[in-house]
């Protein structure tokens, strides 16, 4: 109870910031919230299941690009939303399927290799896609009935929400019997298997999750800031909610939203003080994790916050 | 932020300056300035990411542009202040660097960029944040119409019009019969359907379309399939890989027959043309947006930019021969400061409340003559596509010197399109 | 072209391709291997082989194959050095626990990519071969340095096999990878043999880059690739197998120069990026690679 009261506070916080937060910050926290949802999602797979994918691009392109292409052939924003949701858990479903045959190292590199395929198949296709270039999306393509996606105050209160659902659902995921069976994948999948869970099943279950939530992001990121292009798709986005989790603490509710958040920061303010800013963040992130191996939030748990999700 | 410059100005500064521009600057104005407080440019740089070779001499160009700006009077009398911010070469990050300059710093408008999907990328933001946003990049974006009211593109020429103009060059004096070789994204794409449409309106043919896979750092294999009866190999790689195309190029062919050689600078920028490896190109043809290395014909409009941004006569930087500059685009960011200037003034810039006027003032521009702001040429503006179209220049490099051939006319280079920006809201 | 000469270049480059991810597979299989992490910066410790080489080829005088001579022994040396210095003062305190190291090493690849940029700077710069020699076949003309390439790559493989095998170094580090508690227990210093592991991987990554460089160019962007390649190779080969890293970098290096010869380029490379995914999906355990 505490601490759903814990996770209820941050989103309070999260609520009444859209009063307080000068612009800048105020879009900021609109895209961490939308890429926390991202990160989130990864953790489902990664935090929670041990299903350590560095092909998440994927599913977040997937989402983006159902969206974004039925948007600009004039499709209906709400359906292509959902287009976007539904495409981001059917390829991670579909991925899952394959790809679960594998484990450890070779699960990373075949998650790895769909979504390489995927993006060169973007570039190649471009005509189609916009390829690397990419394409933006009009006025009209961005409004889901009465809520204009351009407008930030809209904007705001549509990330917090999606962000909301997927940190609330997540709690909710840790405390059911698929929650408990996913952490016991994580922690002993061979056990977990002799005592008669259908490991295989509870995977899948889990990846299309986090292939849903990713799509929900990528979907929400395009329709939100009016961009959709290849680079979404590149290894570079499969590695960021890596990152991120890792960052803030893998396997814990809070974590995704904490490292997203700090990240996003160590680049823009060390963008500030330095033309060197890849240094810093390297050294940032070297520093970070010497100090908390397991996340901040992960660490954080081993020293007292023991009931932290 | 890296605050590049801030200029106390001081009146002497300010007088020795406009003495040396009069012809060019609104001298009178100057008087204004003692009070007025600075304009804030920012431009969004691509420091670091795949652009940063780009991104250093587009920075250096920038700083000398300014310093020219400000020793004339600045703009409207007032000092001006450009901020710059790095976007990794990256359309999200681009995104958010609009954001920080627009929100956060208070910039009055923002220029820079060049690669397209950073342009594509941030354009949204822009015309959400309603502030201009002019990029100096020449891939086929803004004159497609596939931006917003906001972006204008006023210091350089898009892709499709480079081609247009070179087309009829290319085959009427090195071959009919072309093979491109272009990488496999959208920028290649452009080159191909653009040049391959022009090369046929001239009566001529594209044998092959050879596609290189991105990210590819080795060429020899697709060698073979160029036709043995290829005239002309037009070749635009971008990236670092160039070096090896090149050479592995020479390895193929050797000392036998081999067809006319026409690239694209773009492959080049940044690079020793005398480095090893590259001899196999001696005698071959480029484009170039401007001469990188300086012509006995040039105009001293030009050699007065050369000298400002301290770059060398074959086109490296003064102080050190080993760092060659991006001559042939970065030319745009020079021009796209003095149009800032010239929109600024056109529109009695305020504050962020002209913002709107200056697009319209911009728009209203046409004629863009030579002279000190423009050291590329003259170009017209057009303001339906939001872009200038100006000259484009052929070069064969001989005896390790790129030399001029052949300079378009602006009429050649201009397409049909019924694009109309200024019909678009704001 | 006709098909057999066609054929043959396509294999020709397939083979300098294969020679090159064999030496920088190795080392990541190395690393992976005996210390079980996923070394990220592996392919900036390539970068760096490279980088360092454009300087030597710069203060070193006299004919290229002269600096080149030099560059081949001092640049996997500082670079060595360096990963040794790394994994003292990063990885060993994380205790090399896997997910911890993703993160340092991400770090790290930021550090290095941010150092060459500022000091090397963001321009592709050639470095001259050794010797210039072009092979005219019949059909076409090929670089003799390339066949350098490939023979140098395999002396120092075999030089690496012949260390593994024969020597007490080789012993001690295989000794580790199949059982680090017993190994300490025997009184093996198994800091020591990490540090040492790791500095001989980043040193093969820059005997890589010594040698590509004269046929690419150093850049401060192109560790991405070949990190990803050696990754895939290492996988596919089955984890801890040096021979299967080796067969593997030869059939990808390979098919990867035919496949994208007689193909439409990219899409050749995405079937085979598929491919590649397939073979794990029903050979989890790797080509090589025994089942676990």
């Amino acid at each position: 109870m505490r601490m759903l009261a814990l996770h209820l506070g941050v989103l309070a916080v999260l609520a009444a910031a859209q009063f307080l937060l000068p612009a800048y910050h105020h879009t900021n926290a609109a895209r961490i919230m939308v890429l926390a949802v991202y990160a989130i999602g990864y953790n489902i797979a990664f935090g929670y299941t041990g299903l350590l994918s560095l092909g998440h691009a994927l599913f977040f392109a997937a989402g983006m690009y159902a969206t974004g292409l039925l948007v600009d052939r004039g499709g209906e924003p709400w359906l292509a939303l959902l287009a976007g949701l539904v495409a981001g858990g059917a390829v991670a479903g579909a991925v899952g399927l394959l790809a679960l045959r594998t484990a450890g190292p070779a699960f990373m590199i075949v998650t790895l290799m769909f979504a390489q395929a995927f993006h060169l198949a973007i570039l190649y296709w471009g005509g189609f896609t916009g390829g690397d270039e990419g394409f933006t999306l009009s006025g009209a393509a961005r409004r889901l009935g009465p809520l204009d996606l351009a407008d930030p105050t809209t904007r705001y209160f549509v990330a917090l929400a999606l962000v909301s659902v997927a940190m609330l659902g997540t709690l909710a995921l840790v405390r059911s019997r698929l929650g408990r069976v996913l952490v016991a994948v994580r922690e002993n999948e061979e056990r977990t298997r002799m005592l008669g869970y259908d490991t295989f099943r509870a995977k899948l279950l889990a990846l299309m999750l986090s292939g849903l939530a990713s799509g929900a992001a990528g979907s929400t990121y395009g329709l939100m800031f009016g961009y959709v292009g290849g680079s979404f798709a590149a290894i570079q986005y499969s590695i960021l909610p890596l990152i991120w989790v890792l960052m803030g603490g893998a396997g814990t509710v809070l974590g995704p939203l904490l490292g997203t958040a700090l990240m996003f920061y160590l680049i823009d303010l060390s963008s500030s003080v330095t033309t060197a800013s890849q240094a810093v963040v390297g050294a940032a992130l070297i520093g970070l994790i010497l100090f908390a191996p397991r996340g901040i939030l992960g660490t954080l748990r081993e020293r007292g916050l023991r009931g932290l999700p | 932020m890296t605050r590049a410059l801030t200029l106390p100005l001081s009146r002497r500064s300010v007088l020795a300056g406009g003495a040396a521009l009069a012809a060019t600057t609104s001298l009178p104005r100057f008087v204004q300035a003692q009070s007025a407080q600075p304009i804030r440019l920012g431009f969004q740089l691509h420091r670091t990411g795949i652009g940063a070779a780009y991104g250093r001499w587009y920075e250096r160009t920038a700083l000398a542009a300014l310093k020219v700006v400000n020793e004339a009077g600045g703009i409207s009398g007032r000092p001006v202040e450009i901020l710059f911010e790095d976007d990794a070469t990256d359309p999200r990050r681009g995104a958010e660097v609009v954001e920080k300059l627009a929100t956060q710093a208070g910039v009055d408008l923002i220029f820079g960029p060049l690669f397209s999907h950073v342009v594509i990328g941030s354009a949204p933001r822009a015309a959400e944040l309603k502030i201009p946003y002019l990029v100096c990049s020449e891939g086929y974006h803004v004159a497609s119409g596939k931006l917003n009211r906001w972006v204008l593109q006023p210091g350089i020429t898009d892709v499709r019009a480079q081609v247009t103009a070179m087309a009829p060059w290319v085959t009427q004096n090195l071959g009919r019969k072309v093979t491109m070789i272009f990488p496999d994204y959208a920028f290649g794409h452009d080159h191909r359907d653009f040049f391959s449409a022009a090369v046929e309106a001239q009566g001529g043919e594209v044998v092959a379309r050879i596609a290189i896979p991105p990210t590819e750092t080795s060429f020899t294999r697709y060698f073979p399939r160029i036709p043995r009866d290829t005239e002309v190999l037009y070749h635009v790689m971008v990236g670092p890989a160039v070096l090896s195309f090149v050479k592995e190029l020479g390895e193929f062919y050797g000392t036998g027959p081999r067809p006319q050689i026409f690239g694209f600078i773009d492959s080049l920028e940044a690079v020793d043309i005398a480095s090893p490896g590259l001899q196999f190109l001696e005698g071959s043809h480029f484009w170039e947006g401007q001469c990188r290395m300086l012509q006995p014909d040039a105009s001293d409009a030009e050699r007065f930019y050369r000298a400002a941004v301290g770059v060398d006569d074959a086109g490296a930087a003064v102080e050190d021969p080993r760092n060659v500059s991006c001559y042939g685009h970065m030319f745009s960011v020079w021009e796209t400061l003095f149009a800032i200037k010239q929109g600024m003034e056109a529109c009695n810039w305020r504050g962020p409340q002209d913002r709107q006027a200056f697009v319209e003032a911009v728009e209203a521009i046409t004629d863009m003559p030579a002279g000190r702001e423009r050291p590329q040429g003259a170009k017209v503006f057009n303001a339906r596509l939001h872009q200038a179209f100006g000259h484009q220049f052929i070069t064969k490099l001989d005896g390790g010197r790129l030399v001029k051939v052949h300079e378009t006319r602006i009429e050649d280079s201009l397409y049909d399109s019924d694009v109309d920006y200024t019909a678009m809201p704001f | 072209m006709e098909f057999g000469p066609f054929l043959l270049l396509a294999l020709m480059e397939g083979l300098v391709g294969a020679a090159v991810l064999a030496l920088t597979a190795s080392g990541l299989s190395l690393v992976f291997g005996v210390m079980r992490v996923v070394n990220v910066a592996h392919g900036e410790f390539f970068m760096l082989g490279a980088v360092a080489a454009w300087f030597v080829s710069q203060w070193v005088p006299g004919p290229p194959a002269v600096a080149f001579a030099v560059a081949l022994v001092v640049c996997p040396l500082i670079v060595a050095a360096l990963a040794a210095l790394a994994d003292l003062a990063i990885l060993k305190r994380l205790k090399h626990e896997p997910e911890a190291t993703i993160v340092a090493t991400i770090g790290l690849l930021y550090i290095l990519q941010q150092a060459a940029l500022t000091v090397y700077g963001p321009e592709a710069r050639p470095v001259p071969a050794p010797f210039e020699m072009r092979l005219q076949l019949p059909w076409f003309g090929w670089s003799g340095y390339k066949l350098f390439v490939i023979g140098a790559a395999a002396a120092v493989l075999l030089g690496l096999w012949l260390m593994l095998t024969r020597t007490r170094a080789g012993l001690v580090m295989r000794a580790t990878q199949i059982d680090r508690e017993t190994a300490t227990a025997f009184g093996i210093d198994v800091t020591r043999v990490h540090a040492g592991t790791f500095a001989l991987g980043a040193a093969l990554a820059a005997v890589a880059a010594v040698l590509i460089v004269p046929i690419q160019q150093a850049h401060y962007l192109m560790g991405g690739d070949p990190l990803l390649l050696s990754f895939i190779v290492v996988i596919i080969g089955g984890l801890g197998s040096l021979r299967g890293t080796l067969l593997a970098a030869l059939l990808i290096g390979l098919s990867d120069g035919v496949i994208s010869t007689f193909f439409q380029p990219t899409l050749a490379k995405i079937v085979a990026t598929l491919l590649v995914a397939l073979v794990l999906v029903f050979r989890p355990q790797g080509l090589f690679g025994a089942r676990a």
